[in-house]
């Protein structure tokens, strides 16, 4: 399931982008392989304006720009979460090593930060200015802490399955998504938009989708996909 | 009647051990607040802002700004426990006390201690978080040492290093280059203190409390905590600073006026050129 916080103004947007779609998943050797493909008119990104913080601003030769829809090559979207929902084994095996996100040049790096419940995540400051990393989860707890440079990594976790926004307050273009998942098989779609569960044994499982802001709403209309796995 | 009563009176305390209110009555020093009757209270004195459900969705809420708390996050802004976690009873006995002020929310003094102890019982019961979380372990504060210029000159400059007047703005009045895009965690817009405006501090006046806000961060909203990243002698220096920009007559402000004539050529002005972070 995901869950996300949005605004209503986020609720209103699907319209203009089309709809997304797993488009091929292919049973391979111990796992499954796919695309998710954006369909439709496309919303544009935005340009951010980093005027306010010179020093991240002179880090681009060209304006940045937002991440919530970047769309590859033949409509390949980049940030998709997929992850199978229902028919996974129990997750075996050494527990999972801690996630990164890093921010540099005033932003969030990756945009879409997949982990699993009670995974360590570690937010590192890259930058010459104070960033505060403030995830507001709706059933997780809230926190909000200050990062200037030069100081330590933060080191987390997050209790429970969860859609989390993420924001800095300082920079306001600053935002992240903190996917918390229970489920060890995951992927987030490269600008290709592939993804790839490995490890998967033979079975039939259910894969679920989760993008961030203003896509949400098209995920009820493709968000399952059952497929039975015959390799393996 | 008698019999009816007494019945009555048995079903409420069967009623109050068997509602999850029970397992979160408050205890603040010696008082004991019970939730049933901060019930009584909370729909008498809270409701019509803070809304029968706790969601901060009262009848008047419409018309508030900033809004109304919604208990049912168990999300607060006045703690002395570290960000993220649940404040103690006492925290937040203190802030129905003291009120919020610049907000609608009035000091809640004309109401007796064990009152207001009750009510604290009955704003936990709005969110599970009580029944499956202990709130945090209060921050630690060491004693304040005597104020001084050094201390102040180094609290300015942790005051740019840690970009505080990126909200707050060089002079403290409130007005950073951040202070226009902030909101809330819940969307609604929010201004960061004006040091210069002489009022209070949300969560009281004392040195104590200022060094303490800083260090949990205020939870909600876009304050965030330095607690991980400053050094107890350092956010002492800070509060130090802090004080010389509010127009009062404290022992900071006094330190720092009578030796800034004197010095004022050998200090950068705090800001975009004041030689920290990415604004080099």
């Amino acid at each position: 399931m995901c869950i996300l916080r949005t605004s209503t103004r986020t609720l209103l947007t699907p319209i203009l982008l089309g709809i997304f779609a797993i488009t091929s998943a292919a049973a391979g050797a111990g796992g499954i392989t796919g695309k998710v493909t954006l369909e439709g008119q496309l919303l544009k990104a935005k340009t951010i304006n980093m005027s306010s913080e010179p020093g991240c601003a002179k880090l681009y030769s060209t304006p940045p720009t937002t991440e919530d829809v970047v769309v590859g090559p033949g409509g390949g979207l980049k940030n998709v979460v997929v992850y199978v929902s229902a028919g996974a084994p129990k997750q075996t095996g050494p527990a999972a090593q801690p996630v990164s996100v890093t921010q540099k040049g005033c932003r969030f790096a990756p945009h879409v930060v997949a982990m699993q419940v009670n995974q360590e995540v570690r937010v590192i400051n890259e930058d010459a200015t104070t960033h505060n990393i403030h995830p507001l989860p709706t059933i997780n707890r809230e926190w909000n802490k200050a990062q200037p440079p030069g100081t330590p990594p933060l080191q987390e976790t997050f209790a429970r399955e969860e859609f989390i926004s993420v924001k800095c307050n300082i920079h306001s273009w600053m935002h992240s998504y903190f996917v918390v998942l229970k489920t060890p098989y995951y992927f987030v779609s490269n600008e290709n938009g592939a993804f790839t569960l490995e490890r998967l044994p033979p079975g039939k499982y259910t894969l679920t989708n989760c993008v961030a802001r203003g896509l949400w709403q098209t995920v009820s209309r493709s968000d399952h996909l059952r497929r039975r796995d015959a390799g393996g | 009647m008698k019999t009816k009563i007494s019945l009555g009176a048995v079903f409420l305390v069967v009623t109050a051990l068997a509602s999850p209110g029970f397992a979160q009555n408050a205890q603040i020093g010696k008082l004991r607040g019970s939730a049933p009757v901060g019930k009584v209270l909370y729909r008498r004195y809270c409701v019509g802002c803070h809304g029968p459900q706790g969601d901060g969705n009262g009848e008047n809420a419409a018309w508030i700004d900033p809004k109304p708390r919604d208990f049912t996050a168990a999300v607060f802004k006045c703690r002395s426990t570290p960000t993220g976690t649940l404040p103690t009873d006492q925290d937040l006995f203190d802030a129905i006390t003291r009120g919020f002020v610049t907000t609608n929310m009035p000091p809640w003094k004309p109401l007796t201690n064990p009152n207001r102890a009750d009510l604290v019982a009955y704003v936990k019961t709005f969110s599970a978080r009580w029944e499956k979380e202990r709130p945090g372990a209060a921050i630690t504060i060491p004693p304040e040492p005597a104020v001084t210029i050094a201390g102040i000159l180094h609290g300015r400059e942790l005051f740019q290093k840690n970009d505080c007047w990126k909200c707050h703005g060089p002079q403290g009045h409130g007005d950073g280059p951040s202070a226009p895009t902030l909101t809330d965690s819940k969307d609604n817009p929010i201004r960061p203190y004006d040091f210069a405006t002489g009022s209070r501090f949300k969560c009281g006046v004392s040195n104590q409390d200022l060094y303490r806000m800083f260090m949990t961060g205020l939870d909600g909203t876009p304050m965030p905590s330095y607690a991980d990243t400053m050094q107890p002698a350092d956010a002492w220096d800070l509060v130090h600073f802090l004080r010389t920009l509010q127009p009062f007559h404290t022992q900071e402000a006094a330190t720092w006026r009578a030796w800034l004539p004197s010095h004022w050529e050998e200090i950068k002005a705090v800001g975009p050129d004041g030689g920290s972070g990415a604004s080099q």
